[in-house]
Formats: C-alpha cells, structure tokens, sequence
C-alpha cells in the first residue's frame, strides 16, 4: 500500500473544528497495523461530545478508502485535556477566529488575546458555547466577539 | 472485546452513577427554548450533555458488569435507558425533583455540583477501572458545572428582593432531597471495603462546607428540617417520575429497533 496509515490518518479532521486533524486535537492515542488490519485508539474531548461518533466513523471510512479494515476503540483513561492539543492545532484554531486553550495549571489571571485582532482587552460573555469545549468572548478593542476554546 | 467479569455489587453502583447522570440530564433538558436567556439555553444543555455523556459510559459498564442474562445477553445502554420502569431506576431523588423555576433549578444544580466533585474525585481512584475511567472526565466537568452554578446562586440570591426570595423557596424545596447522597447500605459497605465505591461519610464535610461558603455569600438561609425524603436507590421514586420516563421513553417503545 502506498498512502500509510498516518498519512490516512492526518487527512481525518474533527467535524465541528474542521481545521484540526485528530492529532492536533489531541484525541488521537495509538495505532497500531497488522498486514490491512489497522486498531486505532481514541478518546472523547468531553463525555458527552458527540462528535466523537461521526470520528469513529471517518476514520473506519477513511482507512477503508484505502484497503484497510480499521476497528477504533475508545479509552477513557487517562483523561483529555487541552494540554494534548498540538502547537500546530493551536495555531490554526487562532486562525479559523477561535481562540486556542493556554496550559491548564496556568489559568488565574491569564490574558485572553483576540483571535481578530491581537489585543488582550477581551471579556467572557458566556460559559458556555455551540460545543461542549468552547465559550463565548469578545474584544474590547475590536468589538468582535469570538469563541475561546477552553482549557480543560 | 475481552470479556468483563462479572460483579453484580459493580454493576447496582455503577447503574445508580448512571441513573443519577441520566435523570438529572432528562430534567434540565426540559429547558430546552424555555430558558431565561439564550446564553442559558445553551448553557443548561451543555451540563446535560456532560451527563448524559457520563450516563452511556456509566450504563454500559453497568450491562458489562452484570453480565449476560439467561438467553446470553448482555443489556446495552440503550437497553437499561429506555426498557427498564420506574422500580428499576436507582437514581437518587434529588435528580428527578421537578426543576420549577430557574431559581429552584439553579438551587438543585448547587447541591448536586458540589456533591458530584468530591464523589468523582475519590472515584477516579476506584478499584473498578471503567468507573475510575468515567470519573477522571466528570471530575473536570463537574467542577465547571458547579461554577455555574455557583454564579447564578450569587447573582439570584445577592440580587433583588424577589430573585432572592425565589432562590430561597427553590432552595427550601429541594433541599431535604440531599441527605439521600449521603446515606449508606449494605451494598456501600462491601464497595467501599473493596475500594470500589466512595464513602459517603467522607464526601459530606466538604459538599457541606462548598454549599454553606455559596448560600452564605449569596445571603441565602441554609434551610432546617428534619423531613429526609429517601427510596430513590430502591426504585421508590416521587410522583412526576413516571411522566419523566415516558417522555425519555416513548420514543423508542412505541419504534423498537428504529435508528437515523
């Protein structure tokens, strides 16, 4: 086979954040290949995400594509936490207008910039958000409101 | 899929986890397009998407544990959540009181954040792994849960006559529910020598202590009484049970195997 497992893998993106793939989100725990037989393990952002069901999908349908037959398990120990998320998926999130999860032990006191424009004059409107990771901010500065992934 | 050994002590623990999480998800998701404010809307179903989540994880180890019946099968999530009645739900009644209005709501959610933290904090070392698993998640989830409504306790309860007055009534009317989460039975016993289930002597101080340190801020009255409502864990339940489960139910009783 000439595409590799990884590199199916990569092209497998979260259906709520499109601009992540399972490994910048973090999720993506092990796989491993025996011949076409491909396990891939995973584990879900927030209990109840429910994203992580089509994930199971486009990743079976993925390999599937080309020649593998995958069975993805799912461990919920030790738990996800933002941490997890890559430098690149932090980027790119700030690109997409989201802003990215900072170091969870780091949280009291901590500035959150404006996806738009930079600046750290920035307020929560809301705890929560349209997923289960994400609440609701805007900008002082800019007067743009955005969405701030959370560290968890 | 290697098998999982069968633990009848277990499984009751982890259906009444499950229970818990899933009736309390079913009651706020009553709120759904009723909430005060959008924000709230989604706020509120946020918190039961946490536990409904925590619910399939909870209700799937309880069917594993159990194991399978006398035709060889094992019960599945959807199974111990749209096929079992009332005397089988081992929820507590905390979770299954009607929520009222936003204060009695947000009154409920404080006692049962502020019990759900130190629970899911011990369990996250439990003897049983799948337990332990769930755990290290709600754990997080909780302590956002409690949170909120912490906030919104504050805000109603310091706020105007009438938002305090209603907080204090939701929370007099919700309040004999909780000494159920801390009482003990033959099962605890053997669960929390075997390291497997919380001991709920130990998780009381500081629920007691969190829900105290909010109500006082909040100029809120912590309610006396001596009525101690109890049954829950038994499948005895209160009388808006039933519509509760019909509601949750009906869909997949009246279609049986129907699936989108």
């Amino acid at each position: 086979m000439v595409t590799t497992v990884r590199e199916v893998l990569a092209t497998v993106t979260d259906p709520e954040l499109p601009v992540l793939t399972l490994e910048d989100l973090g999720v993506l725990r092990e796989v491993s290949v025996d011949g076409d037989e491909v396990t891939v393990t995973v584990t879900p952002t927030y209990s109840g995400c429910p994203a992580m069901d089509e994930i199971r999908a486009d990743i079976t349908a993925a390999l599937a594509q080309h020649g593998y037959r995958a069975t993805v398990r799912t461990v919920l120990s030790p738990a996800w936490t933002t941490d997890w998320m890559s430098e690149d998926g932090k980027r790119k999130l700030r690109e997409f207008g989201i802003a990215p999860p900072g170091p969870v032990l780091l949280q009291i006191g901590r500035r959150v910039s404006c996806p738009q424009c930079g600046s750290a004059d920035t307020e929560e409107m809301a705890r929560f958000s349209s997923t289960s990771c994400k609440a609701m901010w805007r900008c002082r500065s800019c007067r743009e409101p955005f969405e701030r992934f959370k560290e968890h | 899929m290697t098998a999982v050994q069968t633990d009848t002590d277990t499984a009751v623990y982890a259906l009444r986890l499950g229970d818990d999480a899933l009736v309390l998800a079913q009651r706020l998701c009553e709120w759904a397009a009723r909430a005060p404010q959008l924000e709230e809307d989604v706020a509120l179903l946020n918190l039961a998407l946490d536990l409904l989540g925590q619910a399939r994880s909870l209700l799937t180890r309880a069917g594993e544990l159990a194991g399978p019946d006398p035709n060889g099968t094992v019960r599945t999530e959807d199974d111990l959540a749209y096929l079992r009645d009332e005397p089988e739900f081992c929820n507590a009644l905390l979770m299954e009181v009607q929520s009222g209005d936003f204060g009695r709501t947000m009154a409920r959610q404080l006692l049962v954040s502020a019990w759900q933290v130190p629970l899911w904090t011990a369990l996250a070392a439990s003897a049983d792994e799948g337990i332990a698993g769930v755990a290290g998640k709600a754990v997080k989830e909780a302590a956002y849960h409690l949170d909120h409504a912490r906030s919104w306790v504050l805000r109603l309860g310091d706020g105007t006559a009438e938002s305090h007055r209603r907080l204090q009534q939701g929370l007099d009317d919700v309040w004999p529910y909780a000494a159920e989460l801390f009482e003990r039975d033959a099962l605890l016993d053997r669960l929390v020598e075997r390291g497997v289930a919380a001991d709920p002597a130990l998780l009381e101080p500081q629920w007691r202590a969190t829900v105290q340190a909010v109500l006082a801020e909040a100029t809120l009255t912590v309610p006396e009484t001596t009525w101690r409502p109890t049954g829950g864990r038994r499948g005895q339940h209160l009388t808006g049970f039933g519509y509760l489960l019909a509601e949750l139910q009906h869909l997949h009783r009246s279609h049986p195997g129907a699936t989108w």
